[in-house]
């Protein structure tokens, strides 16, 4: 209890203390420590590229070196970091600061109470609680660092921004319909969208408008389990199945897909019977009450036997796709036609 | 225990139990050996029957001297501390590849104090193929003075190139009446609750001594009897999944949280971590490895509380099947008479035939890893859909 007091007055100490420069990626300049933190790769990636070309334009015999803070013995710092005979600058890149060793951390900390002249020392940290002494310590402005925060970034908007800035950065033009489909196309992946980015930039002519991200990314749909689930239970077949192998060739394995209709198939045949207020069916029966409404919507035009019969071909499935079964897709396909028939196909 | 001979708790084996015996003495003849003995055996027999004591006993004979089982082995064996008895029973969902490797390794070890090396793999069946491959060389020819000694449920759990190098002993299903008398005899177990828990566990001699003396576990069997009974409809039979899957974690957490709460003070004493006091960061990661291990046993465990549940399912199904055929036998749930008849008598055979074949595909998805609830579901829904015809 004693220790977690102290803790909480370092950090108020800390925080009234000097903190240093925080800047995104593309604002990156030299300093003698350089913290790359945040869990996006491409952005870190992109922000040490950059640091490395202004270094190397101020000065062609820059020295840059890697190390692995997750296996750097004692010593490995210091040897990259000492004087070299013609006193060039040196860039050093250590990687996995998030899983760094003991050893590694020792020597860092001794590094920043006294860093070389003309070193640029970029610490890549992704995330998580392991290295916070360190981290702490940068971040306190021992070394005269800067931080470059790398977030994940989740909303459309940001994502949005992010491909903006790419054609803005090339000088290209891109209108706010094609930016909007382009960003849609490329969910889950931030350098997905990154090099469709580069690509466009690289490979059309003139201003990008939707008609040119047809061109080139059109019938791309990315999908997930819920939503297959959903579109078979709503009764629209064609969809469902061309929802499916979307997913598929877009790398979804059919086994999350089945726990997916598994799940809902279940709530429905768990309230098929019960009457009353959704709230009262759904403190009943342990769930939300959207949930409830939905398997509601989801109920309509099913008989009770048809949900059971819907029971006995997940639980077929389900077997099939893990095991057993030539071709797991189709047994996939197979359940999901049954579902958007209402269970009596 | 330890003054009586190792294999009293066998019981209904008597022919097994001359075969082991006759072949622990033949090791011991040298030159005049009869054949009795070999250097590789599979016992087989249903769970419950005493397959692993049988291999224990069997183990004890051959590391005492002349082959006749002497005590002070027997309590060597029975803490599995004997130098020149190397085991290998998993509670995990399968044996891995490692273990097996470590323990071939070790069959090239000379014995040290007993004229043989004993190895026993409890639960071979749960080797995967490429696993069991690793065991094919040892098997064949091993050691001079190394005998193995593998258990399984049946042969044809057990790939045909490790059946073909081993010999058989099959242990029998005892009569419910011999196990009866055994926990009578053993636990002082009042008799009419002691044949009633041996037939409710078809003689599985474990199961029958946790029903016999356990109350909670009875109300469990209890209630998973009720709710078969009481399936109607399909949400019912949905929700009545859940709780089965319920009483099979109260089952298996039952049986393990007092072992992993132990386990772990155990460990931390080991380790010279005070009660009550903070983990050193450098121990954490073999904490963390016990707590790992604990979760793949509760994963087993919860499975294999799920299959004992759709055995109590399938024993009923059979009596519910044997009352609408007259086939006359002794039902296993005798004390469901009553409930036996009505849905007997409400029912098409034929719609008993396909729950019990629901079962049987229950219990094959199981270990193919298909979510228990999910299999619960299979086997309630299909019972609901078929008596409704």
């Amino acid at each position: 209890m004693a220790a977690r007091a102290g803790s909480t007055r370092a950090t108020a100490a800390k925080a009234a203390g000097p903190r240093i420069p925080v800047l995104v990626w593309d604002e990156v300049r030299p300093a003698p420590v350089v913290l790359v933190s945040g869990p996006e790769d491409l952005l870190a990636e992109r922000a040490t590229r950059r640091l490395r070309e202004v270094l190397a334009a101020a000065d062609p015999s820059l020295e840059v070196s890697d190390l692995d803070a997750s296996n750097a013995a004692p010593g490995d710092l210091s040897t990259l970091a000492s004087p070299s005979l013609f006193g060039e600058p040196r860039l050093i890149r250590v990687t996995a600061v998030e899983r760094l060793t003991d050893g590694f951390l020792a020597e860092a900390m001794r590094y920043l109470e006294a860093p070389a002249d003309d070193t640029t020392l970029v610490l890549r940290h992704s995330g998580g609680t392991r290295g916070k002494r360190l981290l702490d310590a940068v971040r306190g402005g021992l070394g005269g660092g800067v931080e470059v925060a790398c977030a994940e970034l989740k909303r459309d908007a940001d994502r949005s921004a992010f491909a903006a800035a790419e054609f803005r950065a090339a000088r290209k033009r891109i209108s706010p319909g094609a930016l909007r489909v382009l960003v849609s196309a490329f969910q889950a992946d931030l350098a997905e969208l990154a090099s469709a980015c580069q690509q466009l930039i690289r490979d059309t002519a003139g201003d990008v408008t939707e008609a040119t991200v047809e061109t080139y990314y059109a019938g791309r749909v990315e999908t997930n389990a819920f939503a297959v689930a959903d579109a078979a239970l709503a009764g629209r077949r064609g969809d469902a199945l061309v929802l499916l192998r979307h997913a598929i060739a877009t790398g979804a394995d059919p086994v999350p897909i089945v726990a997916a209709i598994a799940s809902k198939v279940r709530t429905m045949a768990r309230i098929a019977d019960a009457h009353g207020s959704s709230a009262r069916v759904a403190s009943e029966y342990g769930l939300a009450p959207w949930q409830v409404d939905r398997a509601r919507r989801d109920l309509e035009g099913w008989q009770s036997d048809g949900v059971g019969r819907a029971i006995l071909l997940v639980a077929e499935t389900d077997e099939r796709v893990k095991s057993g079964a030539r071709d797991p897709e189709y047994a996939v396909e197979r359940l999901v036609a049954f579902l958007a028939g209402r269970g009596e196909g | 225990m330890s003054t009586e001979t190792p294999f009293a708790e066998l019981i209904g084996q008597q022919q097994a139990i001359e075969w082991v015996t006759a072949a622990a003495r033949d090791a011991y003849r040298g030159e005049q050996s009869t054949g009795a003995m070999t250097h590789a055996w599979l016992l087989t027999g249903p769970p419950g029957s005493g397959r692993s004591n049988l291999a224990y006993a069997f183990a004890t004979a051959l590391l005492s001297p002349g082959g006749v089982p002497d005590p002070a082995v027997a309590a060597l064996v029975d803490a599995r501390t004997h130098p020149d008895l190397a085991v290998l029973a998993s509670e995990r969902v399968t044996i891995t590849i490692d273990e097996v490797r470590r323990l071939v390794t070790s069959a090239a070890y000379s014995p040290s104090v007993a004229a043989y090396r004993v190895l026993v793999i409890e639960d071979a069946d749960r080797m995967t193929e490429r696993t069991s491959n690793v065991l094919l060389k040892s098997l064949e020819e091993p050691p001079e003075r190394t005998v193995w000694i593998l258990c399984a449920p049946s042969e044809a759990d057990l790939l045909p190139t490790i059946r073909s190098r081993v010999r058989v002993v099959r242990l029998r299903v005892p009569d419910p009446a011999e196990v009866a008398e055994l926990l009578v005899r053993r636990d002082g177990v009042d008799p009419a609750l002691a044949l009633r828990a041996a037939q409710e566990a078809q003689s599985h001699i474990g199961m029958a001594h946790r029903l016999a003396t356990d109350a909670d576990a009875r109300a469990r069997r209890d209630e998973t009897i009720r709710i078969a009974f009481g399936v109607r409809s399909v949400p019912q039979a949905v929700r009545s999944a859940q709780r089965l899957l319920d009483i099979a974690k109260e089952d298996s957490s039952a049986l393990t949280e007092e072992r992993d709460e132990g386990e772990r003070a155990a460990a931390l004493k080991s380790m010279g971590v005070q009660p009550g006091a903070a983990v050193p960061p450098q121990l954490r990661s073999m904490l963390k490895q016990l707590e790992d291990d604990q979760k793949r046993r509760a994963t087993r465990g919860l499975r294999d509380s799920v299959d004992r549940i759709l055995l109590d399912l399938l024993a009923l199904h059979r009596d519910v099947l044997l009352h609408q055929l007259g086939a006359g036998l002794t039902p296993v749930n005798g004390a469901y008479g009553d409930d036996i008849e009505r849905l007997a008598t409400d029912t098409p055979p034929t719609a008993t035939l396909a729950v019990l074949d629901a079962i049987a595909d229950a219990r094959r998805r199981l270990p193919a890893n298909v979510p228990p609830l999910l299999v619960l579901e299979a086997v309630l829904v299909t019972a609901a859909l078929e008596r409704r015809r």
